[in-house]
């Protein structure tokens, strides 16, 4: 019925109504809401680097955050344990999903630092400060040799990393965005 | 009629279109029609007296507020893949094998869960629609309730779904290990496009990003055009509310879309001009191809088909005639026709498709066989009214590609394989799957 090309102007909604009755427009019971309140749960990360929140972290910073909240899942130094491996693989050899790494995959490395705000630790997510989450960011990517030892990670710096796979994907179905 | 003159007929090659088919078209033509229907393996009644059962003699059971099926029934479940919910992904298989018709109860729905179902309060839940909108607004679960609701039947099916037939080798499983990650339910909510007429939607808006009220907060991007297309916030399934892991008390439905997409416990949409790239979107839901890139927002679940009866972990019971039975449906529109083969593939027959074909939607297909007893290998193939044809095996093999070595069942090496499944029956009446 709709397409976002069209504008949602009074004329536009009248016709509409006019030509699909079943379709009636709703009671207008939605409740307004202030900007402060969005921004609560406004956690969205961009690939561009916007809705990065204010702060930063090192990866000496985020290797002590990782001994002592990840560690017991994710192994030793990233290694691996009862959850995945956040370092290594090297070029895809096989379309067996479990070559896929941080490293050899993920196309935007603010994915990291989105997934690990919101779900991690697993037993207890969205408990880490930003900073903590900017550290933990920067520790991942040290050990993915994708950023030097002593770089700073912030809203500036994390969406100018370039992953090595950034330009791997295929779009399947173009005529479907 | 007796089984033996049966048989004599059944010599006659124009009396079945391959193997024991017993396509409707070919009876017209040879007149045999009401010879076969007639046909049935009757038993001289030797065994007990028709006396009255124990449950005949005594008073039932006194009826529930909420009904349990029967205790004979308790097998048929689904099987978890993470039943102790260790911290990585729990998964429920819809037992297909053991239900039929088109509607999957609400027990035995699919469940993949990243983290567990929370247990929402739904006086409290709240859902935000914002971002690239004229107006952002909040909506409770009782203001969704006055405005104007719409039912239709979807399927939802995993983007994983049937990935053990990437293995080079046919995996040995049932139905429920090998597909059983879709399930069809009749869905009831808001179309999400009544609630956008309401936000407005800017003109710079091109996605949304759907999140989800679980503890991961699992996130995806989903272009806005199938959000004001056939979007659904979902509040009912089969007539109750939604079950907790299935997004209680409320899902964003993408009709036909990858399972993972259609959010669950959805508590925020935002409008936004390009994807969020998430974490499910930029390494689960990203396929690795042959030539090592891999494919990105595939998004459509499409056109499949397989038996259900029989199935591995079925048995024949003898020759004579058998119900072939299976499920057919496609993410791009209503399932125009099933073809179904006794002879791995040589022959095919049109299967009778039952009504009503829905859009979106499981279609159940069947079709008489009569077995003889030889080998056969049993398969279905599928086409919508997009005119897409499911491939076989070999043809989505030669795009996507297997794997090198023969993986878990319960593993998701790769996605959205939509292939030919094929059964094989031996002499014994064993169900095995083969490639075929």
């Amino acid at each position: 019925m709709f397409t976002h090309e069209l504008p949602l102007s009074t004329v536009v909604l009248a016709l509409v109504l006019c030509l699909h009755p079943a379709h009636a427009a709703g009671p207008n019971l939605g409740q307004s809401v202030n900007p402060a309140d969005i921004a609560a749960w406004d956690s969205s990360i961009m690939p561009d680097g916007s809705g990065l929140p204010v702060g930063s972290g090192t990866s000496l910073q985020g290797a002590l955050v990782y001994e002592a909240k990840c560690a017991s899942c994710h192994g030793p130094n990233g290694k691996g344990g009862i959850s995945s491996a956040l370092l290594g693989g090297g070029p895809i050899t096989s379309i067996n999903a479990a070559e896929k790494t941080i490293g050899n995959f993920w196309p935007y490395a603010t994915t990291l630092f989105d997934y690990i705000r919101r779900a991690m630790p697993w037993q207890e997510p969205k408990t880490l400060t930003s900073d903590e989450v900017y550290a933990l960011t920067a520790y991942v990517l040290v050990l993915n040799q994708l950023i030097g030892e002593n770089d700073v990670m912030s809203a500036t710096t994390l969406p100018k990393v370039r992953m090595p796979n950034r330009d791997g994907f295929i779009i399947r179905f173009p005529n479907k965005l | 009629m007796s089984r033996s003159r049966l048989k004599r007929k059944s010599l006659n090659p124009a009396a079945f279109a391959a193997n024991g088919l017993l396509d409707r078209r070919s009876f017209l033509r040879s007149g045999l029609a009401a010879a076969v229907t007639g046909y049935s393996v009757v038993k001289t009644a030797a065994a007990e007296p028709l006396a009255d059962d124990p449950w005949s003699l005594v008073p039932g059971a006194v009826t529930r507020p909420y009904e349990q099926r029967s205790r004979f029934e308790e097998k048929v479940a689904r099987t978890l893949s993470n039943p102790k919910g260790e911290p990585r992904v729990q998964g429920a298989r819809t037992p297909l094998h053991l239900l039929n018709g088109t509607i999957t109860p609400n027990g035995q729905h699919f469940v993949v869960a990243q983290s567990g179902a929370p247990d929402i309060d739904p006086e409290r839940h709240r859902l935000l629609i914002h971002g690239l909108v004229k107006k952002p607004l909040i909506f409770t679960l009782d203001t969704l309730a006055r405005y104007p609701m719409v039912s239709r039947m979807s399927f939802i099916e995993c983007g994983g779904n049937s990935a053990p037939l990437f293995s080079p080798q046919p995996i040995q499983a049932s139905v429920q290990a090998l597909h059983g990650l879709v399930s069809c339910s009749e869905w009831t909510g808001v179309l999400l496009s009544t609630l956008l007429d309401e936000t407005g939607v800017d003109r710079q808006a091109k996605w949304l990003i759907a999140e989800g009220a679980d503890a991961p907060t699992l996130t995806r991007s989903v272009p806005l055009s199938k959000g004001l297309d056939d979007a659904m916030i979902a509040l009912y399934q089969n007539g109750e509310r939604l079950m907790p892991a299935n997004g209680y008390p409320m899902r964003l439905l993408l009709p036909g879309w990858e399972g993972n997409m259609n959010i669950k416990w959805l508590r925020r949409i935002k409008l936004t001009d390009a994807p969020a790239m998430t974490f499910p979107e930029s390494k689960t839901y990203a396929q690795i191809l042959p030539n090592g890139k891999a494919y990105q927002f595939y998004f459509l679940q499409e056109v499949k088909s397989f038996i259900t009866q029989p199935s591995p972990g079925t048995k024949m019971s003898g020759q004579g005639q058998y119900e072939i039975s299976g499920i057919a449906f496609s993410g791009d529109g209503r399932i125009a026709r099933v073809m179904v083969s006794a002879n791995g593939g040589k022959t095919w027959a049109p299967a009778r498709l039952q009504q009503p074909v829905l859009s979106k939607a499981f279609t159940r297909f069947s079709m008489a066989w009569r077995w003889d007893g030889a080998p056969a290998v049993l398969q279905s193939r599928a086409w919508d009214d997009a005119g897409n044809a499911q491939p076989t095996r070999a043809e989505f093999v030669a795009q996507r590609g297997e794997l090198k070595t023969v993986p878990s069942v319960a593993a998701f090496p790769n996605q959205h394989f939509n292939g030919i499944t094929s059964w094989a029956i031996d002499e014994k009446g064993e169900v095995k799957h083969v490639y075929a």
